[in-house]
C-alpha cells in the first residue's frame, strides 16, 4: 500500500550521462556494418577484440588451483606483495627512495581509487589541515574524471596549466612552465607520468627537467597519474623515466598507478598508490592516515586482481612473460599509428600528421575539430571523442583504410 | 592546527643547484623537510588491534573472537561449495575482463534487489527503485551517505543505534552528515530496549535519517522481534523519517534469507521508500572479494532513472566502475538454480553452526556453575554476542585467558568451536564468578 506524499527525491536532476560511456552506448546500438569505435580506453586486438593476456589467463589459473587461497579479507592498505612490487615497477627495483626505506603504498580500486585516497589524503593533510583551497592544477586538456576526483575530495580551486598547442599540435613547454612559475606555492600539479591522456604527448627529458626546476623552486607538489606505463614505448623503465628522475630529485611524491591496460585488468579495479617521502616516520604516518580514509571509503580493496598482479610480477618467468605482452600491446599500437599516418600522407590530406607518430601511447589528439568530429560520428559511423581524442587500439587492418578515408573526407569536406 | 614549514624549499634551493644530467646527488642531504612532518600517527584500529595481540600470544589455547568473519568448526577459513561451483562455472566461459558499467554487473544488481525485496516485490516489478554494485558494506554505505549529503536536503542528520558498528559514524561523518543516536541496547537485559527505542524515535525530528540494522545487529546480536519492528515502522512513518537499512547479513542471522529480510520487506509494504545497502562479504563468504549493492526505493520509474544518474555521478570520481570477480560469482550463485539452492543449504548451515554453539556456550557456562543469566547469548542473533561482560572482565579473559575480544564484551561467535567452547565457559565463568 503506498501512500502518495512528496517524494524526498523530487528535487534530484538528471545528471548528464559520462560522456565517454555515452560514446560506448550509442556505438553499440549503431546498425552500420561498418561502425568504428574509437572512445573509450581499452586495448583491442586486430580482430576489435578485448584481450585476456596470456599471463594473466596462465595465473588466473594458477589461483583456481591453488586450494590454500580463500577470500578472507585483505588488510585495510591491500595485499603486502601487492604494494611493494607494483611500487618497485614504478621506482625501478633498486631505487635508492625503496631501499631507504621511504617508500608506501595502498592498494586502490584502479587509478581511479589511487587518485581518490591520494586527494582525500591531501586535502586533509597537505599544506595546513583540510585546507581545501590549495589549488589543483590539472593539464588542458586532462582526462575527464581529474576535476571530479579533486572536487568531490574538497578542493575549491581547480585550475588548468597550459599543455596543448593545438597550433602545433604538440606539448605548449613555454605557457606550462609559464602556468608553473605563475602558479601559487605549494599548489598541486597533476602530472600524467607517460602517454598523456588525451594527447598522447609527452614531454621529452630536457623538458621535464625544466619542469621539475621550477616545481622544485616553487615548492609545487607533484602528483603523478601512472595509467599506462610499459604500454606506452613498450618498455617499463623508459615509460617511469619521469616518475623516477623526480624521485631522484628528492622530490616527495604521490604517484596513482594503475594495473587496468597494462595488465589488461580492466573490471578487477587494480591500482596502487605510491608514495614517496622523505624517511621512512614520514611514511609510516602518512600510511596511517591513508588508512583511517581507506576505511571509511571502502574498508579494504579486493583480493583477486591484486593476487593475481602480485604473483606475475614476483615470479621471473611470468614478468618475462607479462613484459612480452605488454610490448605486443604497445607494438600494435605503434603500428597502427605508422599505418594511419601513412595513409593520411598518401592520400594528401591537407594538414600536417606528424602528431600521429609522434603522439604516445593509446591516444591520439587527432586536431579534429568538433564538426568534423559530428561528420565522422553521424555520416561514417565512427565514433570518437568530441575533443577529437581517439583510440588507437580501436584501429585494425580491417578498418583503417575506411578510417584514414574518412578523415580525409572529413577534413577536406567540413571546415 | 597548520602545518609550519621549517625552512620554505625555495630558499634551499634558488642559488644552490642546476639540474643536468650528471647531478644526481645524494636525496638525503636534498630533503631537509618534509611535506608530512605534521601528519600525526593514526590511532590503531581497535579490532585490528586485537588481532594483532592476539598473533602476539604464544598460549596454545588462545581464542580470537575479535574480527568478524566466519570460521568453520575447525577455526578454519570456510570457502562456500557453491562459491566454488561459480568459479569453476565463471572460468570455463572465458570471459574478457572489460570495464563493467559505473553501475555494476547488471545480473548482480538485478539478483542483488531480488534477494532483498523478494522477486514477487511490487516495488522491482512497477522498477522504482534502482540498486548499483558497490565495494561490498562500507562502499555501499559510503555512496548512500554521499548520495544523502547531496541531495537529502531536508535534514543533516543520521540517527544510529545506540550502539551500532563503529564505522558507521565516521563513514557518515566524514560524508557530511551529523550523527545522532536512539535508545536500543539495554545493558541491564543484555537485550532491546523496545520503549527506549520508540521513545527516542517519536522524538526524532521529521525527515531526519534513521538506520536500522535489518538483522543480526552489530555489535550486540539484539534483533527486534516482527511485533516490535511493526510499531517501530508505524512511529517511523508517523516522524516521516528517511530509512536507511544496513543488511550484512542475510541468510547469515537465523538461516533464513526471507525471515532475514522480513524488516526490509514490511518497511516497504507499509510505504517506507527505503534506501537499503547490502553485503555478501559474510553470507557468501566473499569478504575480500568486496560485493555489495546500494538500492534506492522511489516513487515511480522517473525518479529511479534520476536517482541512478546521480548515483553515477557519485561512483565515477570514487571508483570509477566496481570489481567484477565477487559480484560475478554471486550473481552466478543467484541466478543458478542449483546453486542458489546450494548457498540455502549453506549459508543455513553456517547460521546453525553459530546458534549451535551459542547453545553449547550456554550449557557449558552453566555446567561450570555459572549463576549468571546467559540467556541473552542465546536469545541474541547473527555472528556477534555482546556478553555483558565488564571492561575488567574483558582485561581478565585477555591477560589470563588468551581470550580476545574488543573491549565493549563483544565476542564474534564464529570464533567459537566445538573444540574451544567448553575452555571459553571457563575462562568467562572465571572472570565472572
Amino acid at each position: 500500500m503506498i501512500e502518495t506524499t512528496m517524494s524526498l527525491f523530487r528535487e534530484v536532476p538528471l545528471a548528464a550521462p559520462v560522456a565517454v560511456f555515452k560514446l560506448t552506448a550509442d556505438f553499440r546500438e549503431d546498425p552500420a556494418p561498418n561502425k568504428v569505435n574509437l572512445g573509450v580506453g581499452a586495448y583491442r586486438t586486430d580482430e576489435g577484440k578485448p584481450w585476456v593476456l596470456p599471463v594473466v589467463k596462465k595465473v588466473e589459473k594458477m589461483i583456481a588451483e591453488d586450494n590454500s587461497l580463500n577470500h578472507e579479507y585483505l588488510p585495510i592498505l591491500g595485499l603486502p606483495e601487492f604494494r611493494s612490487s607494483a611500487s618497485k615497477i614504478a621506482l625501478g627495483e633498486d631505487s635508492p627512495a625503496i631501499l631507504e626505506k621511504r617508500v608506501g603504498a595502498v592498494q586502490c580500486l584502479g587509478g581511479t581509487g589511487a587518485l581518490k585516497i591520494g586527494a582525500e589524503f591531501l586535502r586533509r593533510w597537505y599544506n595546513g589541515n583540510d585546507n581545501t583551497k590549495t589549488p589543483i592544477y590539472v593539464s588542458a586538456p586532462t582526462w575527464e574524471n581529474h576535476n571530479a576526483v579533486f572536487a568531490n575530495a574538497g578542493f575549491e580551486d581547480i585550475r588548468p596549466y597550459k599543455y596543448w598547442d593545438a597550433q602545433k599540435r604538440g606539448l605548449d613547454l613555454s605557457g606550462f612552465l609559464g602556468d608553473l612559475e605563475s602558479a601559487p606555492e605549494y599548489s598541486i600539479f597533476v602530472l600524467h607520468a607517460c602517454a598523456h591522456n588525451p594527447t598522447g604527448t609527452d614531454p621529452s627529458h630536457d623538458e621535464w627537467k625544466q619542469i621539475a626546476e621550477v616545481m622544485k623552486r616553487r615548492s609545487l607538489f607533484a602528483f603523478f597519474d601512472s595509467a599506462y606505463q610499459g604500454f606506452a614505448s613498450g618498455n617499463l623503465e623508459k615509460d617511469a623515466w619521469a616518475v623516477r628522475f623526480f624521485v631522484s630529485q628528492g622530490f616527495e611524491i604521490l604517484c596513482a598507478q594503475s594495473f587496468s591496460k597494462n595488465f589488461g585488468l580492466y573490471n578487477e579495479r587494480v591500482g596502487n598508490l605510491t608514495v614517496v617521502a622523505k624517511d621512512e616516520d614520514n611514511v609510516n604516518r602518512v600510511l596511517s592516515q591513508m588508512e583511517k580514509i581507506v576505511r571509511i571509503t571502502w574498508s579494504n580493496p579486493p583480493s583477486q586482481g591484486a593476487r593475481l598482479v602480485a604473483i606475475t610480477l614476483t615470479t621471473p618467468e611470468l614478468f618475462n612473460e607479462w613484459k612480452d605482452n605488454v610490448k605486443t600491446m604497445a607494438d600494435r599500437v605503434l603500428l597502427m599509428r605508422a599505418e594511419l599516418k601513412a595513409r593520411l600522407l598518401s592520400l594528401g590530406t591537407p594538414g600536417t600528421w606528424e602528431h600521429i607518430t609522434q603522439q604516445i601511447g593509446m591516444f591520439s589528439f587527432t586536431g579534429l575539430n568538433p564538426k568534423q568530429v559530428e561528420y565522422l560520428v553521424k555520416e561514417k559511423h565512427i565514433y570518437l571523442m568530441a575533443s577529437g581524442r581517439i583510440n588507437m587500439c580501436g584501429l585494425t587492418t580491417k578498418n583503417i583504410d575506411y578510417v584514414a578515408e574518412s578523415i580525409h573526407e572529413a577534413v577536406t569536406r567540413v571546415q | 592546527m597548520s602545518l609550519e614549514l621549517v625552512q620554505p624549499v625555495s630558499d634551499l634551493f634558488n642559488q644552490t643547484f642546476e639540474i643536468d644530467s650528471h647531478n644526481l646527488f645524494d636525496c638525503s642531504t636534498l630533503i631537509t623537510h618534509s611535506w608530512w612532518s605534521e601528519v600525526q600517527m593514526g590511532p590503531p584500529d581497535p579490532i585490528l588491534g586485537v588481532t594483532e595481540a592476539f598473533r602476539r600470544d604464544t598460549n596454545p589455547k588462545k581464542m580470537n573472537l575479535g574480527v568478524g568473519a566466519y570460521r568453520d568448526d575447525q577455526g578454519k577459513p570456510y570457502v562456500l561449495n557453491c562459491v566454488r561451483k561459480a568459479e569453476a562455472q565463471i572460468a570455463a566461459k572465458k570471459m574478457d575482463k572489460e570495464y563493467l558499467p559505473i553501475g555494476g554487473l547488471g545480473d548482480f544488481t538485478k539478483a542483488c534487489a531480488q534477494l532483498a525485496l523478494g522477486p514477487d516485490n511490487e516495488v522491482l516489478k512497477s522498477g522504482r527503485s534502482v540498486t548499483v554494485q558497490t565495494i561490498s558494506g562500507t562502499g555501499s554505505l559510503r555512496v548512500g551517505a554521499n548520495f544523502l549529503a547531496r541531495f537529502h536536503n531536508a535534514a543533516r542528520d543520521v540517527y544510529l543505534p545506540k550502539p551500532s558498528w563503529g564505522n558507521h559514524t565516521p563513514i557518515f561523518r566524514d560524508a557530511g552528515m551529523q550523527l545522532k543516536a536512539y535508545a536500543y541496547y539495554d545493558p541491564k537485559t543484555c537485550g532491546f530496549d523496545f520503549n527506549g527505542a520508540l521513545d527516542d524515535i517519536s522524538k526524532i525530528p521529521e525527515k531526519s535519517v534513521i538506520l536500522l540494522h535489518a538483522c543480526a545487529h552489530n555489535p550486540t546480536g539484539v534483533d527486534p522481534r516482527p511485533e516490535q519492528w511493526k510499531e517501530m515502522a508505524s512511529v517511523i512513518k508517523k516522524r516521516n523519517l528517511l530509512v536507511f537499512f544496513d543488511m550484512a547479513y542475510q541468510g547469515f542471522a537465523s538461516g533464513d534469507i526471507d525471515r532475514d529480510a522480513w524488516a526490509v520487506r514490511h518497511f516497504i509494504e507499509q510505504g517506507h521508500n527505503v534506501v537499503l545497502s547490502q553485503s555478501f562479504a559474510k553470507n557468501m563468504g566473499l569478504y575480500g572479494e568486496r560485493v555489495g549493492g546500494f538500492t534506492v526505493v522511489c516513487k515511480d520509474t522517473e525518479e529511479a532513472k534520476r536517482v541512478e544518474s546521480q548515483l553515477k555521478i557519485l561512483i565515477r570520481p570514487m571508483y570509477s566502475n566496481p570489481p567484477m570477480n565477487g559480484a560475478r560469482i554471486a550473481s552466478t550463485i543467484l541466478a543458478t538454480p542449483e546453486l542458489y539452492k546450494e548457498w540455502l543449504v549453506e549459508v543455513k548451515s553456517m547460521a546453525d553452526r553459530i546458534i549451535k554453539m551459542r547453545e553449547m556456550l550456554v550449557s557449558n557456562l552453566k555446567k561450570e556453575g555459572s549463576t549468571h543469566n546467559w540467556q541473552h547469548v542465546t536469545d541474541q542473533i547473527g555472528m556477534f554476542c555482546f556478553t555483558g561482560l565488564k571492561p575488567e572482565q574483558v582485561e581478565c579473559l585477555i591477560n589470563e585467558y588468551s581470550v580476545y575480544m574488543t573491549k565493549d564484551g563483544r565476542i564474534s561467535m564464529a570464533g567459537v568451536t566445538s573444540g574451544n567452547v567448553a575452555y571459553l565457559a571457563h575462562a568467562i565463568h572465571a572472570a565472572t564468578k
